[in-house]
């Protein structure tokens, strides 16, 4: 099969003008993906699956993934010349910027005709609040079915194109995405048995305060 | 039936009675012939949730044989069993169907909770779909822990079941709910919130100690 | 099936606008809808299906599942590595060693850890004693469910047991095994469980002409289950089905052969195709990988070596791979199992996916249940071949 860097100058010679990126992954299973902007994404899977030279017609794993807001902190150095003519002097400046966050999915595609693969695909959403939307590859591949709807389900990504978004593992009258990174579970830690760590924070709220005896007779020891 | 029950004071002992026996004579309490014949043919719903329920097939066939203690017949329908074998993790969105099914099974009915999960959620208590425990929703009479619990494991809780069934009494205060006019076999079901079960526990079956917080 | 057209792709709607009701039909009348599960006799756990009857036909199925939805991946991003190995034997609960290796698998790709040639033979010997297992249940519960009620599973528990045996002398556990590590095996087999373990698959191909005899060339075996289920090559490798199901088509693609993972490529075995890809197909594939494995596992037994069964340089406390992400997939009994796993350099993984096999393989469930009657679409779950822990993990 041909290289990752071969196939991404042939889909800039089919696809001009559109953002198609190499992701590398530093890991040592070197399996480097394409980031692909929305707007392509349906006519490049198209291509995918029915290039006789790629024949990616199995889309093996969509997984949908979470990229909070980031925090960055960039130090710059620059020189100032010193106003009293001595050597100049080197002042970091700090910059805070937000980098946005957003949704990603990921779609592990291989080919069961010319047996190669993995070809490994990332959409983004536009962010992490009302754009969401990202076009649904079920028409290609029918495997993405239920996988989209997982996705749907866990992590709030529309998809437009799927023939049947609706929940799939839980319930229809469920309101969160769980798997997002910021989802609160409800809080049921009423009783923890042996409670350390996290868990004994969430289940201190349960318990009720020790009762304290007034001043004058010396408090009795708070029984366990 | 070869021994007595351990609280009753008889007015004839043991040995007494083997004699008896010998003799051909069998002389027994109308509450040790109820309960010996109810704790006998035990007869679970065949409800397996996860993995404990392949070791409660398990234990249904031929190696270990359940069918010995009575437990013949795995019942598909819960109109015909006697006993809620919960085999596995039960998730808040399975929890209605189970209670569901527990106040389908009729009277004198008992629980099984099987399995770290079915205790008190197991392995996967800390997440957003388990149910801490099916002790919550259901009375439970019988704790079976393991992860899975060895098929030999279930087989003596359901002995320890039937030693509960044969020390159960037919009047008075103690007497289990099926024999008392005023309690109410029918359990509340839950439903599916927006974010967790409504309610998420129900507070007359499910007590559990309260611990004093330490300054 | 063109490439623009995706309603070749999707069975047709019994009423338009509807997803899941369909009551009732311009053609048909009012039709009868039968909500199968989530508790039932033959549903392989708390699987529920909405199927939509027309008399005894089959007009619309909708599979409904999440009742044992446990958030494994979410556990997974708050465990360590080596804190999720024992969640991933819960995944598919009957087969633990084969997701054990799959994770494995992954989390050595992702870190680049190379593994000593006898873990490597244990592994496969322990796959394919897993694999045995699995095909042994499964046509257990296959026949239980064309109503041959306790027999045939009978016969099957027994040989499970011995197997069960094996593993829990090996690894403590009969069903929750956490054998494997990253970087090798976490015990070695003593000469004496090899021993026992050669004896096993040597009586193996004894109980599995015991059981062809009474089941394969049976009448009502054939005549359930021939022709009933049909699943076309394209629709099987369009919707990512894999494994016994995707051969039982006619497509020759087994993980074994394809990836060669682990030290597949040194054993000599064929992989068996079926012709029809109906339930039969399905079944006797599945008793042909029997024999294969029968086959690997003498070859593995024979050609066993000595050292150590754990890379020396494996580090497993304070195991922090560097960030990066990987996929490592092998080919479980049901199908392709893999673990997509994101890493930022934590003790936990920033993000932990599976990719069940029988989560995939029921996206064509409708399709091979339309116009079959409702005792069909029972036989096809089964041959499908679900565990609810993987499909809802």
């Amino acid at each position: 099969m041909e290289s990752l860097e071969q196939l991404h100058g042939r889909l800039l010679t089919r696809f001009p003008g559109a953002e198609i990126v190499v992701v590398n992954n530093p890991a040592p299973s070197a399996q480097h993906s394409l980031l692909v902007p929305r707007d392509v994404a349906r006519e490049l899977a198209f291509f995918l699956r029915d290039d006789p030279a790629l024949a990616l017609d199995y889309c093996s794993n969509v997984t949908g993934v979470d990229w909070p807001e980031k925090e960055i902190i960039e130090t710059t150095k620059s020189t100032v010349p010193d106003p009293a003519g001595g050597a100049p002097k080197v002042v970091e400046t700090k910059t805070k910027r937000i980098q946005p966050g957003y949704f990603e999915v990921v779609y592990h595609l291989f080919s069961i005709a010319l047996k190669h693969g993995p070809v490994i695909v990332r959409v983004r959403t536009g962010n992490r609040t009302d754009d969401v939307t990202v076009p649904s590859f079920t028409p290609i591949w029918r495997s993405g079915e239920f996988q989209e709807r997982e996705v749907y389900d866990l992590f709030g990504v529309t998809f437009s194109g799927h023939p049947d978004l609706r929940r799939i593992l839980m319930w229809d009258e469920f309101k969160d995405h769980p798997m997002r990174k910021d989802y609160v579970e409800p809080d049921d830690y009423e009783w923890e048995p042996t409670p350390h760590g996290v868990v004994l924070e969430k289940a201190r709220q349960h318990y009720p305060p020790a009762v304290v005896a007034p001043a004058e007779t010396p408090p009795p020891a708070a029984k366990p | 039936m070869s021994t007595l029950p351990p609280d009753s004071s008889p007015a004839i002992s043991q040995a007494e009675r083997d004699e008896l026996r010998r003799q051909g004579i069998l002389l027994t309490s109308m509450e040790e012939l109820y309960n010996w014949g109810r704790s006998h043919s035990v007869w679970p719903l065949q409800f397996g949730l996860a993995c404990c329920a392949i070791e409660m097939i398990a234990a249904s066939m031929a190696r270990f044989d359940i069918a010995r203690f009575g437990s013949e017949v795995f019942r598909p329908s819960p109109r015909q069993a006697d006993l809620l074998i919960v085999s596995g993790t039960v998730t808040k969105k399975m929890t209605p169907q189970v209670v569901r099914l527990w106040n389908q099974m009729p009277e004198p009915k008992y629980c099984i909770a099987m399995g770290a999960c079915a205790i008190s959620g197991g392995p996967f208590k800390q997440g957003y779909n388990v149910l801490k425990g099916i002790d919550r929703f259901l009375p439970v009479d019988i704790y079976i822990p393991g992860c899975p619990p060895r098929p030999e494991a279930l087989l003596h809780g359901l002995m320890q079941l039937q030693e509960k069934i044969r020390g159960q009494k037919l009047t008075g205060p103690d007497a289990p709910r099926h024999l008392q006019a005023d309690t109410t076999c029918d359990f509340p079901v839950p439903e599916f919130g927006e974010h967790d079960l409504l309610p998420p526990k129900n507070t007359e079956v499910w007590q559990p100690p309260v611990i004093v917080r330490k300054e | 099936m063109s490439a623009s057209d995706p309603s070749t792709l999707f069975p047709p709607l019994a009423a338009p606008g509807s997803n899941v009701r369909a009551v009732h039909d311009p053609f048909h009348g009012d039709l009868l809808e039968v909500s199968m599960g989530p508790h039932h006799p033959s549903t392989h756990g708390v699987f529920r299906m909405v199927v939509t009857l027309d008399g005894e036909r089959i007009v619309k199925l909708k599979p409904v599942f999440g009742y044992l939805h446990r958030n494994h991946e979410k556990i997974g991003e708050n465990t360590t590595y080596l804190g999720s190995m024992p969640y991933t034997d819960r995944l598919d609960y009957m087969c633990s060693m084969t997701n054990n290796w799959a994770y494995a698998l992954a989390v050595e790709k992702l870190a680049g850890q190379p593994v000593p040639e006898r873990a490597e033979y244990l592994r496969i010997i322990l796959a394919e004693l897993t694999r045995l297992l699995n095909h042994t249940c499964l046509a257990g519960f296959l026949l239980q469910d064309t109503g041959a009620s306790g027999t045939p599973l009978m016969y099957a528990f027994r040989e499970r047991e011995k197997i069960l045996d094996l593993f829990e002398s090996l690894s403590g556990s009969r069903m929750m095994c956490n054998y494997q590590r990253f970087g090798g095996c976490r015990v070695d087999a003593s000469p004496q469980w090899l021993e026992a373990a050669r004896r096993v698959a040597a009586n193996y191909s004894e109980f599995l002409d015991e059981y062809e005899t009474l089941i394969t060339g049976n009448e009502i075996l054939m005549a359930r289950t021939q022709g009933v289920g049909k699943l076309s090559p394209e629709l099987a490798v369009s919707a990512g089905v894999t494994g016994p199901m995707l051969r039982a088509t006619g497509v020759n693609y087994d993980l074994r052969k394809v990836d060669g993972y682990g030290l597949y490529p040194r054993f000599e075995f064929r992989v068996p195709l079926g012709d029809h890809g109906d339930t039969y197909d399905r079944y006797m594939i599945r008793v042909l990988e029997m024999r294969e494995s029968i086959k690997i596992l003498q070859q593995a037994f024979r050609d066993l070596p000595g050292g150590p069964i754990m890379d020396p340089k494996s580090k497993l406390r304070g195991f922090r791979p560097k960030a990066g992400e990987s996929y490592g997939r092998i080919e479980g009994p049901k199908g392709e199992i893999g673990f997509y796993l994101i890493s930022d350099g934590s003790p936990n993984p920033y993000r932990y996916r599976v990719r069940a096999p029988s989560f995939v393989n029921l996206t064509i469930l409708e399709d091979m249940c339309l116009g079959q009657t409702v005792a069909d679409a029972v036989i096809i779950l089964g041959s499908v071949d679900i565990v609810l822990g993987e499909v809802d993990r």
